[in-house]
């Protein structure tokens, strides 16, 4: 597979919300071994000021990674999965992801940069509410490893 | 919460831990994240694609690392911006005839990298190693604080 020379520059737009569901912050948060209250304590959250429980840091990769899926799965992109690794990754958070969100990400293809027979792909996921309420920006890059690296 | 912007001075330690990481834990945040790729839980699969064996998401390391940091701030939310590189795989030892022991175990430290008392942030630089060498590189958290 070749990756596409234009593939810097598209954007994916958003696709179906996804819910945060309580269980999800509970489940996520064990996931990574995160025990503060907040995550798992309607309590607790509210005591810190939050209308409902709030997700960890990392919450947002599930929104962002589907975002992602929308381009890796794009025939057209010419990006073999198999040989995808992450790079790097950075979230900045306009405001917590609390229980209750309904979450929407909009994909933005920021910078194609071709190494070696691969390829490094920076992905910008801008994630809101459904309303369009921005709550974080997931930046990601993965690299494509190309044939025999 | 008890930390101050106003108290914090640059190199401070805020602290370190130790996550010990088995294959079941992947499994689990395979289901929690729904990243499903199998050369986090198929050892044949990860061989097959030239790893040495199943690795750590780097997404699962870098979301363990981070709980130093909340519990320090004293609340989740106080993370305004996190960021990482992943340079090196945490391989994941096969451990399921030996219930309790790690298949990797992890090192995660913290200091004050910078502090904005006018945003009212402080910058921790966090320092993750895995078997002796450094898995996240330039692995920071802003923290918004009191």
């Amino acid at each position: 597979m070749t990756i596409a020379p234009d593939l810097q520059g598209r954007s994916y737009p958003a696709a179906e919300p996804y819910s945060v569901g309580r269980e999800s912050v509970r489940d996520f948060a064990r996931a990574v071994k995160a025990t503060h209250p907040a995550h798992f304590d309607v309590a607790a959250a509210a005591a810190l000021g939050h209308a409902d429980l709030v997700a960890p840091p990392t919450f947002a990769i599930i929104v962002a990674q589907r975002a992602d899926a929308q381009l890796i799965a794009d025939p057209d992109a010419g990006i073999d999965f198999t040989r995808v690794v992450h790079a790097d990754q950075r979230f900045i958070h306009h405001r917590p992801i609390l229980a209750g969100d309904e979450l929407v990400a909009e994909l933005h293809v920021d910078h194609v940069r071709a190494m070696g027979g691969g390829a490094m792909i920076t992905t910008r996921a801008e994630i809101s509410t459904v309303d369009g309420a921005p709550v974080a920006t997931s930046t990601s890059s993965i690299l494509v490893r190309g044939e025999g690296q | 919460m008890t930390v101050s912007v106003t108290t914090l001075e640059v190199g401070q330690s805020i602290g370190s831990t130790t996550v010990h990481v088995t294959r079941q834990d992947l499994v689990r945040y395979a289901g929690a994240s729904g990243d499903f790729n199998p050369i986090h839980w198929n050892q044949s699969f990860a061989e097959g694609v030239g790893l040495p064996g199943v690795i750590a998401h780097g997404m699962f390391t870098m979301g363990a690392a981070v709980q130093l940091v909340t519990d320090w701030a004293g609340d989740p939310a106080a993370v305004v911006d996190y960021q990482t590189r992943f340079t090196k795989p945490v391989v994941v030892e096969d451990t399921t005839a030996e219930p309790g022991e790690p298949g990797a175990v992890v090192e995660v430290a913290g200091t004050v990298g910078a502090i904005d008392t006018d945003a009212s942030t402080a910058r921790i630089d966090l320092t993750v190693t895995a078997a002796g060498q450094k898995v996240l590189v330039k692995a920071q958290a802003v923290v918004r604080l009191p």
